[in-house]
């Protein structure tokens, strides 16, 4: 539901977005050791695959983003994680578009990599699981709500006609924004118990 | 019009044409592109997954069609309730349907049929850089494999009679889904690195030189910037 397809987007609105996912990838491959490439890429197809499952909220169904939880366990190679998963669902689905992968690729994984980063710690360091959960539940829920800001502001710069849409799209994400809170804060949960070193981003 | 066999020309071309679908601002040019768009995709690719494709419409674009009629000032088409639909309005919102119908169609008929596996080359080809080129053909290649492995968990936890309603046992049902899904992703990628590694894997895949492209692509690709170029002038003028 984050992907905004051609068709929609002003050209401005469009370059600007390709200029900053090209800024974001670029970080995230410099920073990227050769090793964890394998590492990165199998992270990205499950977090993909991970994205395809309906999970209900209330009377709705929303298919999670993760874009938090790539945030912790990617760190900065989120944007180039999240850009091959956006060209893959055009590709494979005809979902999204490809004039809109540059800005779709930013609305996605900037507001993933900035709250992953930021809770990333916490989440790492606390001993008492309340905390853990807390902090996950929050860094998805920002994650979600964060993407939804930028949709509507891709929207709203777009044309003033958007306007009006775009102070409601905000309000569509909140469902999602719940269901994504909880979700990421199990799965953080889940691998502080199983496997703690997942926890560690792959390109700081 | 035949498409260009040669991958890098093919997304070039397809993401030029795309790109001055996207900016049409006048009704006319863009239905008559929609529909020139449909006799392509039809005349090259007639699967039923392609139309049924079209239905298929994000949240928020029915959210703009549905408030562009009401919100843009013009002359009056229906009144509904309090709410008074305007000419300027439905058009507006018939353009973007048109536009995006047809970038849609398009994507899907010239790059539907790629398999990722085979885009890697291409994209090498069109400087994208290395790494990004090897993380694109892992994924591409892994996706499938733990698309099954979703699926097979998901199946488990349905035979052990997990219902998904809206609350908080499915959120954590399917966050350990999700978490079990990356425990063994992790794992695989250290078997495919190891694996890697043994056959001398030293940090770049061999580079497979790629063929020029034939003067048959050339010219499908000449036609694709010919149609882009007269879509934008017909629109503009």
């Amino acid at each position: 539901m984050a992907h905004i397809p051609d068709g929609i987007l002003s050209a401005p609105v469009l370059i600007g977005g390709g200029v900053v996912a090209a800024a974001g990838v670029a970080l995230g491959l410099r920073r990227l050791d050769d090793r964890m490439i394998p590492r990165t890429a199998i992270l990205a197809a499950a977090f993909f695959a991970g994205s395809l499952v309906a999970v209900p909220v209330g009377p709705a169904s929303v298919h999670l983003l993760l874009a938090a939880l790539m945030g912790i366990m990617l760190g900065t190679a989120t944007f180039p994680a999240v850009l091959v998963a956006l060209l893959l669902q055009a590709l494979l689905f005809g979902f999204g578009g490809l004039t809109t992968l540059g800005i779709n690729t930013v609305n996605i994984a900037l507001p993933g990599v900035v709250f992953g980063m930021m809770l990333g710690p916490v989440i790492r360091a606390t001993e008492r699981p309340a905390l853990r959960f807390a902090a996950g539940a929050l860094a998805g829920a920002l994650a979600v709500l964060g993407t939804g800001g930028l949709v509507a502001l891709s929207l709203w710069m777009s044309s003033s006609d958007y306007t009006p849409v775009a102070s409601v799209v905000i309000a569509t994400y909140l469902p999602l924004a719940l269901g994504e809170a909880f979700v990421t804060a199990a799965i953080v949960s889940f691998l502080a118990r199983v496997q703690p070193d997942a926890l560690r981003p792959v390109a700081p | 019009m035949t498409l260009p066999q040669d991958l890098r020309l093919r997304l070039v071309g397809a993401f030029l044409v795309i790109a001055s679908l996207s900016q049409l601002r006048t009704l006319a040019v863009a239905g008559a592109a929609l529909a020139a768009v449909m006799l392509f995709a039809a005349w090259s690719r007639p699967e039923p997954r392609l139309w049924r494709r079209l239905v298929h419409v994000e949240g928020f674009l029915l959210l703009l069609f549905a408030t562009l009629p009401f919100t843009l000032p013009g002359r009056p088409l229906f009144t509904f309730g309090p709410l008074t639909a305007s000419v300027e309005g439905v058009e507006r919102a018939m353009l973007i349907a048109a536009k995006v119908s047809a970038s849609v169609l398009l994507l899907m008929a010239m790059l539907g049929s790629v398999e990722p596996a085979r885009l890697g080359s291409a994209l090498r080809g069109l400087y994208v850089p290395e790494t990004m080129v090897r993380v694109f053909v892992l994924t591409a290649r892994y996706l499938a494999l733990i698309r099954d492995e979703a699926r097979r968990l998901h199946e488990a936890m349905v035979m052990r009679g997990f219902r998904p309603r809206s609350n908080r046992h499915t959120w954590r049902s399917y966050g350990h889904l999700v978490g079990m899904l990356l425990v063994r992703a992790l794992a695989r990628a250290q078997r495919v690195e190891e694996a890697m590694l043994c056959r001398g894997y030293e940090g770049r895949f061999p580079r497979l030189g790629q063929p020029a492209p034939a003067a048959r692509d050339w010219a499908g690709f000449g036609v694709a910037v010919a149609l882009s170029a007269a879509v934008t002038l017909a629109d503009r003028l």
